[in-house]
């Protein structure tokens, strides 16, 4: 056992969070308030999403943590080494053994289950901000469902570049009323906003939790003749030949040479295990 | 026949001081009202007070809408008020950068009363906004520009435009061509002389240019120290001033 509360958090703080997540998961979509802490580690590095975590964890829970997809990048390692040390929870890599999962502007790949928690990690909550930056104003046209300035950015972006360019934070409806910011995950990952599992959204220093509950109708915001569409990079995965999932592109050279990998690691892992293979597999493992 | 706006003991004190007071009048469909006076004389907050900007103390400010007839705007809910400030009412500025959104491009400033209530096909939307320039004399080839690039008097025209895309019936017009030079304004009060007999709007506008008054407005207030002192035909009250004040006002125009 370690010298800190359990997930670090105490008692009454966590219960505190906890009333924010019924009351967000009650409402979905609506942004809730509460009174985050400081966590010992700067703001934009998910302490909205790991207070929310630690929240929900219990000594059973098995936790993993990704970041853009991957697994072993700075923000996932300390997040997860973290909650090793302050919860001494099991931690995992894999998506399906995981029962509470903290993410950083993706959605893993393999579908989640109703037993499983994806927790966000939202730099600014407010889909209408950039339109609208007075917090009293954004407020009311929540309260009164004035939405008509969402459709005016998308509109802006096509007349400037002839299609929707918003290609991550792409706003959306919950449960036909609240319009939400579903933190910066690509647009490829909209349409699995309506899963199985719960999904808890925590903005750390702006001090907001929201959240969708499982089976919850979730749409794109989009124009008639515009409608929306998930994109991504019009490629297979190099290493696993998947052809189904959001790949980065990596340059390899000053030559012109480029790589298109999976960014969800595990994902990619797994396929490759099960013996796909993809245009570079080989060159890799050499 | 219903007056389309019907305006009664409308009382505003800021403290002890008073905004306005005790104005009552009517508004019937297609009729241009002016409210005149100095600066300070609560012309203004009057006006704020019609436009749902501000609560007025007392008094009621009866509205003909288009479903429920005569309701009175003051005690309505705050949604039901927001939903007529964007579809049958507008709100002209005095300065266009009040009015418009600076980061948003002609098109999307037209487009947002559109979008705001309900209009979700970008290809029409974009067809009334260009159409709507045309209308307000700015050239379609500027729907993509942003109004920090317009002049002073293109920025006052945009504002009208979007103000007027979803076919209001009601116009609050707040010193509409201040700011702007004496040939800009001509060519501004112009095209709102057309735009208001074409559509057959409601219009009450707020100035202390008589000479607005005299080209657009039917009927005509005057105000003083917050009390209505003198009201009538604009061509009766201008050219045949009773009250002592409305005749300096009369007298001060500088005849060139």
């Amino acid at each position: 056992m370690s010298d800190y509360n359990f997930a670090y958090l105490d008692e009454q703080t966590k219960r505190m969070i906890r009333r924010a997540i019924l009351k967000g998961l009650a409402v979905p979509g609506y942004q809730v308030p509460f009174a985050s802490r400081e966590m010992p580690m700067p703001y934009g590095w998910g302490t909205g999403g790991v207070q929310v975590s630690a929240a929900t964890l219990t000594p059973e829970d098995t936790f993993k943590v990704i970041d853009q997809g991957a697994d072993d990048t700075t923000n996932a390692v300390s997040i997860r080494k973290f909650f090793e040390n302050t919860a001494g929870v099991a931690t995992t890599e894999e998506t399906e053994k995981a029962t509470v999962i903290q993410t950083r502007h993706r959605i893993p790949e393999a579908e989640l289950t109703e037993d499983q928690i994806l927790v966000y990690q939202v730099p600014i909550p407010e889909p209408l901000r950039f339109l609208e930056p007075r917090e009293t104003e954004t407020r009311k046209m929540h309260a009164l469902e004035e939405y008509g300035l969402m459709h005016v950015k998308l509109y802006e972006d096509i007349s400037q570049h002839g299609a929707i360019s918003t290609s991550y934070a792409h706003p959306v409806r919950v449960s036909g009323r609240y319009v939400m910011d579903p933190s910066p995950i690509p647009k490829f990952d909209n349409p699995k906003l309506e899963m199985d599992a719960i999904q808890l959204f925590g903005a750390g220093r702006e001090q907001r939790i929201y959240a969708v509950p499982p089976h919850t109708k979730v749409v794109s915001l989009d124009f008639e003749d515009y409608p929306f569409e998930a994109t991504k990079a019009d490629h297979p995965c190099d290493l696993c030949g998947a052809e189904d999932s959001y790949l980065d592109e990596l340059i390899m050279d000053d030559a012109g040479n480029r790589m298109f990998v999976c960014s969800d690691t595990d994902y990619c892992r797994s396929r490759r295990a099960a013996g796909h293979e993809g245009r570079l597999a080989k060159e890799d493992a050499a | 026949m219903t007056p389309l706006l019907s305006v009664q003991n409308i009382r505003k004190t800021y403290g002890t001081r008073i905004g306005c007071t005790d104005v009552s009048f009517d508004l019937y469909p297609g009729e241009v009202m002016g409210i005149v006076g100095e600066s300070g004389s609560g012309k203004s907050t009057l006006l704020n007070c019609l436009a749902g900007h501000l609560e007025p103390d007392e008094g009621r400010v009866v509205f003909d809408t288009r479903t429920d007839g005569p309701v009175d705007t003051v005690t309505m809910s705050k949604p039901e008020r927001r939903m007529l400030g964007r579809t049958d009412w507008a709100f002209v500025h005095q300065h266009a950068r009040d009015g418009l959104r600076m980061t948003v491009s002609a098109g999307g400033n037209i487009g947002e009363r559109l979008m705001a209530v309900g209009d979700r096909h970008y290809g029409d939307i974009r067809d009334k906004a260009i159409d709507w320039l045309g209308r307000v004399e700015i050239e379609a080839n500027r729907v993509d520009d942003r109004p920090t690039a317009f002049s002073g008097g293109m920025q006052q025209r945009l504002q009208i435009a979007r103000n007027l895309v979803t076919g209001p019936r009601l116009v609050f017009m707040d010193e509409p061509t201040g700011g702007l030079d004496v040939s800009v304004q001509a060519r501004l009060l112009d095209l709102l002389r057309g735009l208001v007999r074409e559509m057959g709007l409601s219009a009450i506008i707020v100035t202390h240019d008589l000479a607005v008054v005299r080209l657009l407005a039917d009927r005509l207030m005057v105000m003083k120290d917050g009390h209505v002192v003198e009201s009538g035909l604009t061509d009766q009250v201008l050219d045949d001033p009773q009250h002592a004040y409305t005749q300096l006002l009369v007298s001060s125009v500088l005849q060139v």
